[in-house]
């Protein structure tokens, strides 16, 4: 009832496209910079090592969570550069939707703060959980 | 083999998988897994992780190309996230405790539903059928942009469209894929929503159900990143490459190709699994 015609609306869904777009973009764009960082890194130190992937062993502890990977830069591991970039991937989605909750909160839209609440607590949920075994 | 070889092999295999399926429009990452463990002997878990981790950079780069044109609607975006967020959970929690002779099955069975997808025309648009009451109330109907102007349409079977949306989900946290193809067939068959409409949606929702289960497959251990990096740079540039070319390619000619690459690996899968050498 407070968004009168004549009123500047709070931010309209145009606007609201426009940031995730950019954001989505920019997300993407600087773990592929960080992973091919990495990635040049990793090949130099180990291109010539034997890979072991037809035996599933599980990565080790340090590359499962996100303490442990980002524990390593200042050593500049290149296998935990790599795996910082794919969380930085991992986390582009999770960017927008939290993004999406302020959108919605600045549009009043209460129905849809809540719904994109509950979306953002099961992605942290699955981030954060802890569930290897 | 060493390192260096294997990353090109995986890189090409990327490449072309990320190509064809930003031509077809059918999303490449469900041909990787197959490509990876059949071709290159790569065990399942490592190469659903690292196809999982390539489908959130073609969704999200994707979708922002989409979001900004207008036809991607949010608002069914984010309600149907609910679903596939919980359903990919549930389904990555799954994923480690099923056998991968079973995994392989439910692959093969996945990739025969996308070949046959991919085979067909795209269906005529219907015209608007009855609203649902629920789509009002949660403000889902919408509009998209038409060289006519904006067209306006309406969201039905809401609750059976959310319920498949939740089997999407899981799939996808199941198998480490986006299953953009099962999505779609939720909003263009069940909810009635126009056709470019529930691509573009699906695409932009693809990201937010991957990393529902990206969480999980990285506290399992599922992800490498020698063996991601590839599959992810990879996938990426081809589907970057594909969509500069979308405008001049044969797209019903390479949908029949991709089918027809999708049907072989499907089958060769499913030997496998029922062989027990997954």
């Amino acid at each position: 009832m407070w968004a009168r015609p004549g009123r500047r609306a709070p931010l309209t869904d145009q606007q609201v496209d426009e940031i995730i777009g950019a954001l989505l973009r920019y997300g993407v764009m600087s773990s592929a910079t960080v992973v091919a960082a990495g990635g040049i890194w990793y090949l130099i130190q180990y291109g010539t090592s034997l890979p072991g992937y037809h035996v599933f062993r599980g990565e080790p502890e340090y590359l499962r969570h996100l303490r442990g990977i980002v524990s390593g830069i200042p050593g500049f591991h290149c296998r935990r550069m790599i795996q910082l970039g794919l969380v930085l991937l991992i986390a582009t989605p999770v960017a927008r939707v939290a993004f999406s909750v302020v959108a919605f909160i600045l549009q009043r839209d209460r129905a849809y703060v809540v719904i994109t609440l509950i979306v953002l607590a099961v992605l942290l949920f699955s981030l954060t959980g802890k569930m290897s075994g | 083999m060493n390192i260096l070889e294997l990353t090109t092999l995986v890189g090409i295999v990327s490449v072309a998988a990320g190509f064809l399926g930003a031509l077809t429009g059918l999303g490449g990452g469900v041909v990787i897994t197959p490509a990876m463990v059949l071709l290159l002997g790569i065990d399942l878990h490592y190469a659903m992780g690292a196809t999982l981790i390539s489908v959130i950079a073609t969704s999200s780069g994707a979708a922002a190309a989409y979001v900004r044109e207008g036809f991607s609607n949010i608002r069914i975006g984010m309600f149907l996230e609910i679903a596939t967020t919980v359903g990919a959970v549930c389904g990555a929690f799954a994923a480690a405790k099923i056998s991968p002779s079973i995994l392989g099955v439910l692959f093969g069975v996945v990739l025969l539903h996308s070949a046959w997808i991919s085979t067909r025309a795209r269906p005529a648009p219907r015209p608007g059928e009855t609203d649902d009451p629920l789509a009002t109330r949660l403000r889902l109907n919408g509009s998209f942009p038409t060289p006519d102007g904006p067209r306006s349409y309406k969201v039905s079977h809401v609750k059976t469209g959310f319920s498949m949306m939740f089997v999407a989900g899981a799939v996808s946290g199941l198998l480490g894929i986006g299953s953009g193809a099962l999505k779609v067939v939720a909003m263009d068959r069940a909810m009635r929503i126009p056709f470019k409409v529930s691509t573009t949606t699906s695409n932009f929702m693809i990201g937010v159900t991957a990393a529902a289960s990206a969480g999980v497959y990285l506290n399992r251990g599922y992800i490498d990143p020698g063996l991601t990096m590839p599959v992810v740079l990879g996938v990426l540039a081809g589907s970057v490459l594909g969509a500069r070319l979308l405008p001049c390619a044969p797209t019903m000619t390479l949908r029949r190709v991709f089918g027809l690459v999708v049907g072989v690996l499907a089958i060769e899968m499913i030997y496998n699994a029922l062989a027990g050498k997954l």
